[in-house]
């Protein structure tokens, strides 16, 4: 089996963004970025089945700027094996990035493509099922186990009544959640080793997907702050306050 | 201008979304709700019930009985020509199938819709809601998911027309289980109150004194991520930037730290409460009402307090 990994460079999840005061966007100079803690997942993932001998190859792909081959470095580190970064400063939409991976999927002919279920940026939760849908392969969304049988793989998905495990033929999508697995720290070692793996970095023009985006982004602006409230000092006034603001509630 | 809907239901019943949704997708036109599974026609009937919508759209098929994306896909795919939006809730369903769609169609869609300026001007969380975009579409046709926790819900007392559709669906995967949490609990993203627990109830056994408060004040329970990474909760029942967003009037925070992530599922709630060990919480600073003390003094006070009326 051979996998493409698709990963994302974001500003890092524990950093609290701060928009910027003209409402063009958040603050993302010094900010410290990574990995979409998601992707991770699904690189991990991924090597873990090579490791079991149920893959072969893992192919992980990004597309940003220059620098989000920090990402593919950390995914080569990891233990995926080649790297492609797609470069462009532009913002790229999700409708854009799922066609870009189609065409990369027309190139590499993975049986499985795994990536993260949302990036921690925009939130969009969008291109593992769009690029399913491009290509007409089956989705299976928010993996939190992933196990391979004779006809394809078992996956174990996080709903909201709980849990569903679905039996999906390859090729197909599968998204990673966070209760997939426990992504590793690459080893000094296979640091190292990661930079003299092959790392091919192409200009998006290349691809010959039209990336324009199809949304406007008219402005960014702050959730609105939350008044501070005040200490109770004893759990008979909290249970006052409580029985008040339950009244309150029944008489709406 | 002509919306469809996409109806939100589990077990054979509407899910409480639904009317949330439709009472935002009324403001971009008329109707359609559409409810797609296997045997629904107690949902098509409840469905008929909400408040301003004008026909019911039901497509029933034992293909569609796991609700799969690849299927509903392939019912929504044909019926998109006669709708200038197309609108899910943000939950696991719409979630999986609108932007699968969206691809279909080459659209880009417009997802966790928290305010509608207009057809086509939106307004959505980023970054785990710590800012909002204000996005406008030159698209011919909108997809949407919208968050029900963001609007109120549509009234009752409709007696809408029930149309059956004949689909044609194709569906490749095969749904083998479901694991579901039990219980009688009101539904997370809709509860009027939350009550959500943190890892420091320290085992899953302790972790039922977050669900004896929640039963004392019919209210539905939540979890941090790091409570159900420990496997003391379910994992529906995480709330946050990457499980459920609720928006209750109440939201009791027991042991919950405040992780930005967390206060990302939080953000709506109208009051909150917040007991901690720890003063200095992200939570604490936040809450409405804030206790400092140990979880396992106050919890069992407030619920004998609560029964003593």
């Amino acid at each position: 089996m051979k996998i493409l990994v698709a990963v994302k460079r974001v500003v890092d999840h524990a950093v609290r963004v701060r928009v910027k005061p003209d409402g063009s966007g958040v603050e993302t100079a010094n900010v410290r970025m990574s990995m979409n803690p998601f992707d991770k997942h699904a690189v991990e993932a991924a090597v873990r089945l090579v490791e079991a001998g149920a893959a072969t190859e893992i192919v992980v792909v990004s597309i940003g700027p220059k620098q989000s081959t920090d990402v593919i470095l950390t995914a080569l580190a990891m233990g995926a094996h080649r790297g492609i970064l797609i470069e462009t400063e532009a913002r790229v939409e999700t409708l854009a990035v799922a066609k870009l991976l189609r065409a990369v999927v027309a190139e590499e002919a993975p049986d499985l493509v795994l990536l993260g279920k949302q990036a921690v940026d925009d939130d969009s939760n969008h291109v593992g099922q769009m690029l399913a849908g491009l290509l007409g392969w089956p989705q299976a969304t928010f993996a939190s186990e992933i196990k391979v049988v004779d006809s394809g793989l078992e996956v174990t998905r996080e709903v909201d009544y709980g849990r569903a495990t679905v039996s999906v033929p390859l090729p197909a999508i599968v998204t990673a959640d966070l209760r997939l697995n426990e992504p590793r720290n690459a080893a000094l070692p296979m640091v190292m080793k990661a930079r003299s793996k092959p790392l091919a970095v192409r200009p998006v023009a290349e691809f010959g997907v039209d990336i324009n985006p199809r949304l406007t982004i008219e402005t960014i602006s702050p959730p609105a702050e939350r008044p501070g409230g005040k200490l109770v000092g004893s759990a008979d006034e909290l249970i006052a306050a409580l029985k008040s603001e339950l009244s309150e509630l029944e008489a709406l | 201008m002509a919306v469809l809907v996409l109806a939100e239901h589990d077990l054979g019943h509407l899910s409480p979304a639904t009317a949330r949704i439709v009472a935002a997708a009324e403001q971009l036109g008329p109707v359609d709700l559409l409810v797609a599974g296997q045997g629904v026609s107690r949902v098509a009937a409840e469905a008929s019930e909400i408040a301003g919508v004008a026909r019911v759209l039901v497509a029933d098929n034992d293909a569609l009985a796991a609700l799969s994306p690849e299927a509903l896909v392939d019912v929504l795919a044909p019926l998109s020509e006669r709708y200038t939006h197309i609108v899910a809730a943000s939950a696991a369903t719409g979630r999986d199938t609108i932007p699968r769609l969206a691809a279909k169609l080459d659209l880009m869609p417009v997802t966790d819709v928290i305010a509608i300026h207009g057809p086509t001007r939106f307004d959505r969380p980023i970054y785990a809601g710590n800012a909002v975009e204000t996005v406008s579409s030159s698209q011919p046709k909108q997809l949407l998911t919208i968050r029900a926790s963001a609007f109120r819900p549509a009234a009752t007392g409709n007696a809408a027309p029930i149309e059956p559709l004949l689909p044609t669906v194709h569906t490749v995967t095969t749904f083998l289980a479901a694991h579901r949490t039990e219980g009688d609990l009101p539904d997370l993203g809709t509860a009027q109150i939350v009550v959500a627990g943190g890892v420091s109830f320290g085992s899953a056994e302790k972790f039922r004194l977050v669900e004896d408060l929640a039963k004392a004040l019919g209210a539905a329970v939540g979890a941090t991520r790091a409570a159900v990474d420990a496997g003391y909760a379910p994992n529906d029942w995480q709330v946050g930037q990457t499980g459920k967003i609720v928006a209750p009037d109440l939201y009791i925070g027991i042991g919950v730290s405040g992780a930005l992530q967390h206060l990302a599922g939080i953000q709506g709630a109208k009051k909150i409460i917040a007991i901690n060990k720890d003063p200095e919480a992200p939570l604490m600073k936040i809450a409405d009402y804030a206790l400092v003390g140990d979880l396992f003094e106050i919890v069992p006070a407030l619920i004998a307090g609560l029964k003593r009326d």
